[in-house]
């Protein structure tokens, strides 16, 4: 079954995306001038249709933007410089934004719909690790500033933290302090020191608080699994905001990508062309993605058994190295 | 009557040489003298050419370079801890200075620097006492006379060896390694760190820049390139993501994450959008031979800095500014992350870099004229002068030029390089290595 995300943008030309000239405000429309009978119209009319599509068209962007952080390369090590620029462009959208009101608006719209939506298990997955992690750790609000990507050999539980915090600042989340993964340091095994910098997330107290109790996971995440199933634990942030190249010009792709990518068309927001290892998954809305980005609370695995047991043997393995 | 030295660039270049190669060319690189140069690609391999010295005193055939060397310096690797393969393309390449008869080259990786010895064999020892010519080993008694053995002339072959590797001190990419005019050490750089090697000690290294925060989540820029001074041993710089550059002084303390200087250009607020900071990152930076000026290479630009004046660049040329128009289209195909390198020729007065339909272009400082060129087969032929390009913006397409919406994306020059001493140039598509000479 495929579902299709409605492309929200207008048919503007793609040279005018993006006009130069100063930020808008939302009260920029409120401030034109009253010209008298039909021009008022007219010329509101018109403010209002330039001010839409710039949203639209920004809204785009950030989709865009959170897409190309989500999926990354199956086998190599994303690009850091790009991961970085891209959350950075992400930041730089969801302040504005924020400051438009229009943040504000939306997340509140998504967690009306998703408080009435089940959490079923079709949707996006956690690993089943993660739902562990978030359990023991729950009740502790932390909300996280926005990060870019994690250190190296984080697992993937902090990756889809940060990927939270990265989709929701100035929302709340639930977030899972960050001392939970002391069983998981795959940086304490050589290479990485990054993970030194294990004290708690930061409070920011700027932000707000937000049940929601959406699923924990990526679909890339679960569908890497489907296919590496030990990768998992050990992706770290930079893998997941790693580079899917829509319309790769490179002349000869990688044949993994190939293969995992190949009925990925121009359209990127076929999700479900990506999710190819997922079962039906629901049609999603356009801030169903940005719900996708949070880590909350445990929710079932959508895959299958062989997902489960490879998962349960990782688990084993890391609690044999580490000793707990 | 001008001299030539000062007379405005000609731009007139004709092809002299078309390899086609295996692999997508990763980096290219002349040697100090120019005779050699030296090319990566993507499958971990270095081609060296050289240039054919019967023909280097004719005008005409200065450009003339054969395959010298071939050889496969990294191999992909996998790293188990993070179960992510290391790619064995070689990002850069840089040429020690001669010193005896051999040459000497670093080449890395993602991960890993090595040093290749490429040295020449054309004579060998014939004449054992012991071992027959083909190696077999004689009977001892059968030997009733001694001999000397002596050198006699063989067909030349070159070896290339490894010398060092230099592995495990980057956690991140490495995006360059420089050597500095000490020629005893070098530094590389990777996304968050710049380290300094000695040429002789592989297990060591000493860090000299470190940007990665305590807390990863407040990451927001890295490294992009570096670059040794070429005069003063002690001096360095990087660039990074923000369009920044900093130079720093070894001598002013052992870590240096305090620059001596610090080079930005204030943002024009009237080209501000979403893709600014993007298109501020800078992909290249490189000193000019005199060691007075440093040029950056981001999205739609090459700047020249004084180094003496960090508040902005004395000259700023356009590479494709209608490209500015299209960000978007660009951040959506990927292709505003391209790193497009750039380069001096011999005497300062021309900067080159690419751009996309393989096209590339120069600009003659001294002149301010610059010129649009293209490397492909169906326009360089053999011998003949390249004809300008010229991309159309907008209005009335005049015959010859090309709408830049017919324009390739997958064209792509990244890669030039310029003769340290000749007006040849070496430039790399996607799988061809065009090399142009100056027609006298």
């Amino acid at each position: 079954m495929r579902y299709s995300y409605q492309r929200r943008t207008c048919a503007i030309p793609r040279a005018k995306m993006f006009p130069k000239g100063t930020k808008r405000k939302f009260s920029d429309s409120r401030e034109e001038p009253v010209a008298g009978g039909e021009d008022v119209n007219q010329s509101s009319l018109a403010a209002v249709r330039m001010l839409s599509s710039y949203s639209l068209q920004r809204q785009s962007l950030l989709d865009m933007s959170l897409i190309k952080l989500q999926l990354c390369h199956m086998l190599v090590e994303p690009n850091l410089c790009r991961s970085v620029l891209i959350a950075n462009t992400v930041r730089q959208i969801q302040e504005e934004m924020t400051q438009d009101g229009t943040w504000q608006i939306m997340t509140q719209a998504l967690s009306a719909a998703n408080a009435a939506a089940q959490c079923s298990a079709d949707r996006l997955v956690a690993t089943e690790v993660l739902c562990r992690q978030t359990e023991a750790a729950q009740g502790e609000q932390v909300p996280k500033p926005f990060p870019v990507v994690g250190s190296e050999g984080c697992p993937a539980k902090e990756v889809l933290e940060e990927e939270a915090a990265a989709a929701e600042v100035g929302m709340t989340m639930s977030t899972v302090s960050p001392q939970a993964p002391t069983s998981y340091l795959p940086g304490t095994f050589g290479m990485d020191p990054c993970w030194e910098e294990e004290e708690t997330g930061e409070d920011d107290d700027d932000e707000e608080e937000e049940e929601d109790s959406e699923e924990c996971g990526s679909g890339s995440e679960g569908e890497e699994r489907e296919r590496d199933s030990l990768v998992e634990d050990t992706r770290t942030a930079e893998q997941v905001f790693g580079t899917f190249e829509i319309k790769n010009p490179a002349p000869s792709p990688d044949p993994a990508l190939e293969e995992l990518f190949s009925d990925v068309d121009a359209s990127y927001y076929d999700l479900d062309t990506v999710l190819t290892g997922m079962q039906s998954v629901p049609k999603m809305g356009p801030y169903d993605l940005l719900e996708s980005l949070s880590s909350h609370g445990p929710s079932p695995l959508s895959s299958s058994t062989s997902c489960r047991s490879d998962l349960n043997e990782l688990d084993h393995i890391m609690e044999i190295i580490v000793g707990s | 009557m001008e001299a030539v030295s000062c007379r405005c660039y000609q731009f007139n270049l004709l092809l002299v040489m078309l390899f086609v190669t295996a692999d997508i060319i990763s980096t290219v690189e002349f040697n100090h003298s120019g005779e050699l140069l030296a090319t990566g690609d993507k499958g971990g391999r270095v081609v060296i050419f050289q240039q054919e010295l019967e023909s280097k005193n004719q005008p005409q055939c200065r450009g003339e370079y054969n395959v010298y060397s071939t050889f496969q310096s990294h191999e992909p690797e996998f790293d188990y801890l993070k179960s992510l393969e290391i790619e064995e393309k070689i990002n850069k390449i840089r040429w020690l200075p001669q010193k005896n008869a051999a040459q000497f080259l670093l080449s890395t990786n993602d991960k890993t620097i090595k040093l290749w010895k490429i040295s020449e064999r054309d004579k060998r020892p014939e004449g054992y006492n012991l071992k027959e010519e083909d190696g077999r080993y004689r009977d001892p008694t059968t030997v009733t006379t001694l001999r000397v053995p002596v050198f006699q002339p063989m067909d030349l072959m070159v070896e290339a060896s490894p010398r060092r590797v230099f592995a495990n001190a980057h956690t991140y990419h490495i995006n360059s390694i420089s050597v500095n005019s000490d020629c005893e050490t070098y530094l590389s750089a990777d996304d968050l760190r710049i380290n300094l090697w000695n040429l002789e000690i592989t297990d060591r290294s000493f860090n000299i820049v470190d940007i990665k925060p305590v807390n990863m989540e407040e990451l927001t820029e890295v490294i992009t390139a570096a670059e040794f001074h070429p005069n003063q041993c002690n001096t360095f710089v990087y660039s990074s993501s923000k369009g920044t550059i900093r130079l720093c002084d070894m001598r002013a303390s052992a870590l240096c994450d305090q620059h001596s200087k610090l080079f930005e250009e204030p943002e024009d607020p009237s080209n501000r959008s979403f893709f600014s900071e993007i298109i501020s990152s800078i992909s290249d930076v490189k000193f000019s031979h005199s060691g007075r000026y440093m040029m950056t290479r981001d999205y739609l630009s090459v700047k020249i800095w004084d180094l003496n004046m960090e508040s902005r660049p004395v000259e700023t040329y356009q590479v494709h500014e209608y490209l500015r128009s299209k960000l978007c289209s660009l951040y959506e195909n990927d292709c505003i992350f391209d790193k497009f390198e750039c380069c001096w020729n011999g005497n300062d007065s021309v900067v080159m870099t690419g751009s996309y339909n393989n096209f590339f272009r120069m600009f003659d400082r001294g002149y301010r004229q610059d010129v649009t060129l293209e490397a492909s087969r169906e326009s360089s032929k053999p011998r003949s002068v390249l004809k300008p390009r010229k991309v159309c913006t907008g209005g009335k397409r005049k015959k010859d030029e090309i709408s830049v919406d017919s324009l390739d994306f997958n064209k792509k020059i990244l890669h030039t390089a310029w003769h340290p001493q000749d007006n040849i140039i070496a430039v790399a598509t996607t799988n061809n290595l065009y090399i142009f000479q100056d027609k006298l």
